[in-house]
């Protein structure tokens, strides 16, 4: 069958090939992740331009209207076109602002939650390094973007992109803390913080994570939902206090870093809530006959978590900063916390000591 | 280095690394505030210390311009002070105007004034709606509520060929006589509106955000109410009825069914509830009205240049879509009036927001403000 081992395999043969005509064999290791970066960068962009796409559609059925329809089929390249008109845009910058942190800020958003991509496995063997610890690395390089969000608000020198950056960082770092312990109980039961790894023990398990874990999972979107600054929770751009948030003075290239930031951080977090809960590359058991490649599986399953993720935003109002931190430590964490210790008593009850 | 640093931290007194208050300026360009409002707000952190208003960013001076306008002509400009509700404030000058004239409209005329006045309300109150849903984070009620407001507008443009400065309701009379057709699509319109009234209320009427960001914020007393002069739903909301429909019947609201609406809690979800009750409320008073309706004339006898007696004065309140709308004319017998003031309900809701944004965070600004339902030319005029 078409697997993506199989794509992978046909692809570096081609590539091992193809360097052994141009006589560069040799530096064969050098360049294989170069090409990968690039098709990874190039899946990405595409990617991201149809969620964005996605999103005013989906936004626009919410709301009954038509979304955007003139460019392209369906308005498919519309979102080219809002591309060549921010990278041709003239960069407005404020006069005061703080030269290098200004600059530096909407690089570290994109290449932060650009990296997460890196450990996720679309089909069995389709992944760029499946680190052994692949979890943690997420969650170490997705947290960067704290940094990057803070950077901008206070080199900007606006006092509404100051208060926004300050709310992030609040937020992040308050909803980081329920994102690792939700997904605990998963590294508790399958022992390993490989993404592989743990899609492979849901096929040999014969179950998604989901159905034991529905509490994890729920608090796992929820705390992925406000890590990357969405709908409810996006009060760090909170668009009716204080106009953009943090990129309030940014415009053209850098302002669509951050917006591509933003997506790709969506995209991340839902790959991974996928392939923690939903199976990965697995096939829905009831559609098992269709037998499609497993990069395709993933990729419906993606879409539809950020559908779901999409749907939120556009039916809650926002919390407010102070109900937004109260829920997040006085609801998600005891909850994730219990729900660490169930889960352990009952693997304890059920499998006894060293049960893996 | 800490000793050096305790050293300058003096532990309940004045230290050297006191903090500054953080003067933001939200407006005159700002999402929030519905035009050109500017607020100065003290921030301690996320906590407000003090809201100013700055006023004047659309003043226009139209109670001057009025001195120099004749009666007729007055009107055009009143559709300008609160272009969200123009049939109301069309309606309030030329009821004065009426009253210190002793000109008395005729039935018909006064049964289309009422239809469009409440066609009018609804239209407002649902572009309330969703900018106050959408000051608050949620943005798709904002669409739903501009959707069925079109279909509104649509009839009044069918009517006087205006979709938001209408000049329709005029002295003595309306402008010009429905069409044919207007009665059937006016009741075709409230029988789709009205199922979409519960529609809105399932969004967001009980959603548990949207009553964590509203249960309790911005809390009218009904004392503080009548002190800083609120009006309009915006009291009503804190259990006081004084509803001038009701209270001093203009119009023919003596002769329809319908109920005052009044919540007793005082904060933004009551005051959101008021107005989504009034709207069930305005649905039925258009239906009466559009069963009362009779072939007539639709424009009293007037002299060919209305003059207002010399030393005549009135003063003449309305219910309108925001609250408690007044004008006082003085007549000094010539075509123009004398001086002409208008007493608008945003300007005197908005006296309230210091005190109902102390002590709360910056996003309750946006609730508070939004709750209000201010419209920024009024508060100017």
């Amino acid at each position: 069958m078409f697997t993506g081992e199989n794509i992978i395999q046909i692809v570096s043969g081609f590539l091992h090939w193809a360097y052994a005509q141009v006589g560069i064999s040799a530096l064969a290791g050098a360049i294989d992740p170069v090409i990968t970066a690039i098709v990874m960068f190039g899946f990405i962009s595409v990617f991201v331009m149809f969620l964005v796409w996605m999103e005013r559609k989906v936004s626009a059925h919410m709301q009954s209207r038509i979304g955007p329809n003139r460019v392209g089929p369906f308005g498919l390249l519309q979102t080219v076109a809002d591309a060549i008109k921010l990278t041709t845009k003239e960069d407005v910058k404020p006069v005061n602002r703080d030269k290098i942190p200004y600059f530096i800020a909407p690089i570290v958003a994109f290449v932060a939650t650009f990296m997460g991509m890196v450990v996720i496995p679309f089909d069995k063997g389709m992944v760029v390094q499946d680190l052994n610890v692949g979890i943690l690395y997420i969650i170490a390089i997705t947290g960067f973007t704290v940094i990057a969000i803070l950077t901008a608000g206070w080199s900007s020198n606006n006092k509404f992109a100051l208060l926004g950056g300050f709310r992030s960082a609040a937020q992040i770092i308050s909803y980081e803390v329920p994102l690792v312990l939700s997904v605990v109980p998963i590294i508790m039961i399958t022992g390993t913080l490989s993404l592989s790894g743990i899609v492979e023990y849901q096929q040999q398990a014969g179950y998604w994570f989901i159905f034991p874990q529905i509490v994890a999972f729920i608090i796992f979107i929820t705390s992925a939902t406000a890590e990357a600054n969405r709908a409810p929770f996006d009060i760090p751009e909170a668009e009716s206090e204080l106009i953009g948030g943090f990129h309030t003075e940014y415009s053209g290239v850098k302002f669509a870093m951050f917006f591509l930031g933003e997506y790709i951080a969506v995209v991340v977090s839902s790959a991974v809530a996928v392939t923690l809960f939903l199976g990965g590359w697995l096939p829905v058991a009831f559609l098992g006959f269709l037998h499609l490649p497993g990069f395709i599986w993933f990729l419906i399953k993606l879409v539809s978590v950020i559908y779901l993720v999409m749907a939120f935003r556009w039916t809650f109002p926002r919390l407010r900063v102070d109900q937004l931190m109260d829920f997040g430590w006085k609801v998600l964490i005891p909850l994730s916390i219990l729900n660490i210790l169930i889960t352990a008593s009952v693997w304890l009850l059920l499998y006894g000591k060293g049960a893996q | 280095m800490t000793d050096l640093l305790l050293s300058q931290v003096k532990v309940g007194g004045e230290s050297q690394f006191g903090t500054d208050e953080y003067v933001v300026n939200l407006g005159p360009q700002h999402p929030a505030t519905h035009g050109v409002l500017r607020l100065i707000v003290k921030l301690d952190g996320e906590t407000v210390k003090e809201t100013v208003p700055v006023l004047g960013y659309l003043h226009r001076s139209i109670e001057k311009i009025c001195e120099n306008r004749t009666y007729p002509q007055c009107i055009t400009y009143t559709d300008r002070i609160d272009y969200v509700s123009a049939m109301s404030v069309n309606y309030a000058f030329a009821l004065a105007t009426e009253k210190l004239m002793n000109i008395e409209a005729p039935a018909r005329a006064q049964w289309l004034r009422m239809i469009f006045i409440e066609l009018q309300r609804l239209a407002s109150h649902l572009l309330w709606m969703g900018a106050f849903a959408g000051d608050i984070g949620a943005l798709t009620p904002f669409l739903y509520g501009l959707r069925e407001r079109e279909r509104i507008l649509d009839l009044f443009e069918m009517t006087c060929g205006q979709r938001l400065t209408y000049n329709y309701i005029r002295i003595g009379g309306v402008m010009i006589d429905i069409l044919p057709d207007f009665v059937s699509k006016c009741i075709a319109f409230l029988d789709y509106f009205e199922p979409k009234i519960d529609e809105y209320e399932d969004l967001l009427t009980y959603n548990p955000i949207f009553l964590e960001r509203t249960k309790g914020v911005g809390v009218i007393s009904p004392e503080m109410g009548i002190n800083a002069g609120v009006c309009g739903p915006s009291l009503r909301g804190s259990g006081i009825a004084c509803d001038v429909r009701k209270q001093q019947p203009y119009l023919y609201y003596d002769q329809v069914k319908f109920a005052e609406c009044i919540e007793t809690a005082g904060d933004c979800w009551s005051r959101y509830k008021v107005r989504m009750r009034e709207m069930r409320e305005s649905v039925s008073i258009i239906r009466q009205s559009l069963e009362r309706l009779e072939p007539g004339p639709i424009e009293a006898k007037m002299p060919p240049v209305l003059k207002a007696p010399l030393n005549s004065e009135i003063y003449s309140r309305i219910e309108s879509s925001r609250g408690e709308m007044g004008v006082y004319l003085v007549g000094d017998g010539t075509a123009k009036p004398w001086k002409a003031k208008f007493r608008c309900a945003s300007f005197s809701n908005l006296y309230v927001l210091d005190q109902l944004t102390k002590g709360w965070k910056v996003a309750d600004i946006m609730a508070v403000l939004g709750s209000l339902d201010m419209i920024v030319p009024e508060v100017d005029r």
